[in-house]
């Protein structure tokens, strides 16, 4: 069942549930965010309302700057303006920012130590029929490599605003990595959040068989999945991990102590994600086995969200198989 | 604080030490560059000793102007500029590209919190001072009494990121920003003209609407007035692009792109010095 103490969404698992694009979150989070720190800037790349940065650039335009289709200078001028004591947010597909430039980041603002925030919406797959040029799949590998970095992906719009307002009142470098696509509502506005600080979401009764570990758009598959499974005699715990970097050891510990499986879930490729971290902290502290779901060493196409989501092996009959095949590896071992 | 005035013989003096300092640093670091310093040692002198409005004492004295280096690889000529303007002691100059010293090879703000930015990769100082010039404008209005300085090589004018900034000074009009190019014709490849071709520079930064000076980079008095005149105008960025001699000072090392990377040896480095402490052998040397 749900975990109560989250106050989350009880309608989830009905197929009318209530939808939002994860990106709109951000746009109402840094409107409201404006009021409260006056340090706050935004930059666009020429996609502001596709980046939900329209509502900011319309209510403080003296503190919005329009970069133009320059994101190498979208990066670096934002630390320009860090180091004058503003604290940026700025704002693309994430195919191009922090996608293209990645230098310009490492350098200007992490190697330079000059808070400021990544925005970058259009991320994973479910972009849709763009098609893979602008499906960003890298973009959580890119930036969690970064030292100074904190790398959030939330579960939802109502999440993506809460990371916001987070990150708006305490300065810090971030990447924030928004969907494009209307997603299902999973948490309520009196769902906590705290940066770095994992949810666990679905419990089963008595001890969990698995836990799925679920970033982003996905997690409503994760939850959905479960469901089912329980149905089924199967035991999941599913927990989201909004905050890739860094991220929540102890909970990853706690998790792999009771379920002795893991089935990491986000709609990014496989190598160096959230597949990737859960499995450099599981492996020095408690090795359990794991299995992965994610987009496996291939670019995207042109398709329905959904379509590329089950093309790629990621919807919820792909975790479920998931869970299944470790309970078998298992039993095996 | 302003500092005192000096004078144009005193500041051609004070970029000499800066010069020597630069020789005396590369030796002992056994790398590095050594063209580009020697040729912007009179920017360099005239920016820390007469132009800037800085305090060497409270280097973070919020009313400062900024300067932000973009090609940090010609960090010698800052640190030695620094040093000699009272921000650390000249000893020190000495520990560049050292284990453990605050002068990295190429800038870092977490070793020497003095810098304004961290450079080393080409490319993306005009952009961070486009940024810091649009804050400036923010904090302060129109009227702000403050001045950005952005110190680009030309030879990393290949780089497209400068073009986005370019673009952008334009188009805030942000007559707080200085630019200036060293425009020393050399690059690690060779020629400038050969290696990408840059001319017409003066049109290109022209016609993304920047008020363009084209002066002889290896005079401080020009320097001066291209400063003061980039500062009386007010509807737009300045650029000064400075034609300067890459190694000048030292006639072996002088227009030769085989300097821009490599620091001198041994007897190098005594010829360079000799060189410079006769001022070109105008007077004796007492250390010969």
């Amino acid at each position: 069942m749900l975990n109560p103490d989250l106050k989350l969404n009880t309608a989830i698992f009905a197929d009318d549930a209530e939808q939002q694009p994860i990106r709109k979150g951000f746009g109402e989070g840094l409107l409201k965010a404006g009021d409260a720190n006056k340090n706050i800037v935004a930059l666009s790349a020429d996609l502001t309302e596709s980046t939900q940065m329209h509502l900011f650039k319309e209510k403080f335009p003296e503190r919005f700057i329009e970069i133009g289709v320059a994101e190498q200078n979208l990066a670096a001028t934002a630390s320009g303006l860090a180091a004058m004591g503003k604290y940026p947010f700025f704002s693309s597909y994430a195919m191009f920012s922090p996608g293209r430039n990645w230098e310009q980041i490492r350098t200007t603002i992490c190697y330079n130590d000059r808070p400021a925030v990544i925005v970058g919406s259009h991320a994973g797959v479910s972009v849709g029929p763009d098609g893979g040029t602008h499906q960003a799949i890298e973009d959580m590998a890119l930036m969690r490599v970064l030292p100074r970095m904190t790398v959030i992906s939330p579960c939802d719009a109502i999440q993506a605003k809460q990371a916001t307002l987070a990150l708006s009142s305490n300065p810090r470098i971030a990447y924030l990595r928004l969907a494009r696509e209307k997603t299902p509502i999973i948490t309520t506005e009196e769902t906590p959040f705290e940066i770095g600080k994992g949810q666990i979401m679905y419990r089963p009764e008595g001890l969990a068989q698995v836990a799925i570990i679920a970033t982003g758009a996905l997690v409503v598959h994760a939850l959905r999945a479960a469901k089912d499974l329980e149905k089924k005699g199967v035991k999941v715990i599913v927990a989201n991990i909004h905050t890739i970097k860094p991220i929540d050891t102890d909970l990853l510990i706690q998790l792999a102590k009771e379920a002795k499986a893991i089935v990491s879930v986000e709609e990014h490729q496989i190598a160096g994600g959230l597949g990737s971290a859960i499995a450099e902290v599981i492996i020095q502290k408690y090795p359990v086995p794991m299995e992965f779901i994610g987009v496996r060493d291939l670019f995207g196409q042109s398709g329905t969200p959904n379509e590329l989501v089950e093309k790629y092996g990621m919807g919820k009959d792909s975790i479920i198989a998931a869970v299944l095949k470790i309970i078998d590896r298992k039993s095996i071992s | 604080m302003q500092q005192r005035d000096f004078t144009i013989r005193e500041l051609t003096l004070k970029a000499n030490e800066i010069r020597q300092s630069i020789i005396s640093m590369l030796l002992e670091a056994g790398s590095g560059h050594t063209a580009g310093p020697l040729g912007m040692a009179d920017v360099f002198t005239t920016l820390y000793f007469d132009l800037l409005r800085h305090d060497p004492a409270n280097p973070t004295w919020s009313e400062r102007d900024r300067l932000v280096l973009s090609n940090g690889h010609i960090c010698p000529v800052l640190y030695a500029a620094m040093a000699h303007s009272g921000y650390f002691p000249v000893e020190e100059l000495l520990t560049l590209r050292k284990y453990g010293s605050r002068l990295q090879g190429h800038p870092h703000r977490d070793f020497l919190p003095y810098l304004e930015n961290s450079s080393g990769p080409l490319g993306s100082g005009l952009s961070q001072a486009v940024g810091m010039a649009i804050a400036d404008r923010m904090d302060n209005g129109i009227a702000t009494s403050r001045t950005i300085y952005c110190l680009l090589g030309d030879g990393e004018l290949n780089e497209g990121n400068n073009w986005e900034a370019i673009m952008l000074g334009g188009k805030e009009k942000l007559h707080n920003l200085i630019a200036i190019v060293d425009r020393n014709n050399i690059q690690i490849d060779g020629y400038t003209e050969d290696v990408m071709p840059l001319d017409s520079l003066n049109k290109k930064w022209e016609s993304f609407n920047w008020h363009v000076q084209e002066i002889d980079g290896n005079n401080i008095q020009a320097i001066i007035d291209a400063v003061h005149q980039a500062k009386a105008v007010f509807e737009k960025p300045s650029v000064i692009i400075a034609r300067t001699i890459p190694g000048k000072g030292v006639k072996e090392f002088e227009r030769k792109f085989e300097w821009h990377g490599k620091a001198p040896n041994k007897e190098e480095a005594s010829i360079a010095l000799n060189e410079l402490r006769t001022l070109g052998g105008k007077i004796k040397s007492e250390h010969k």
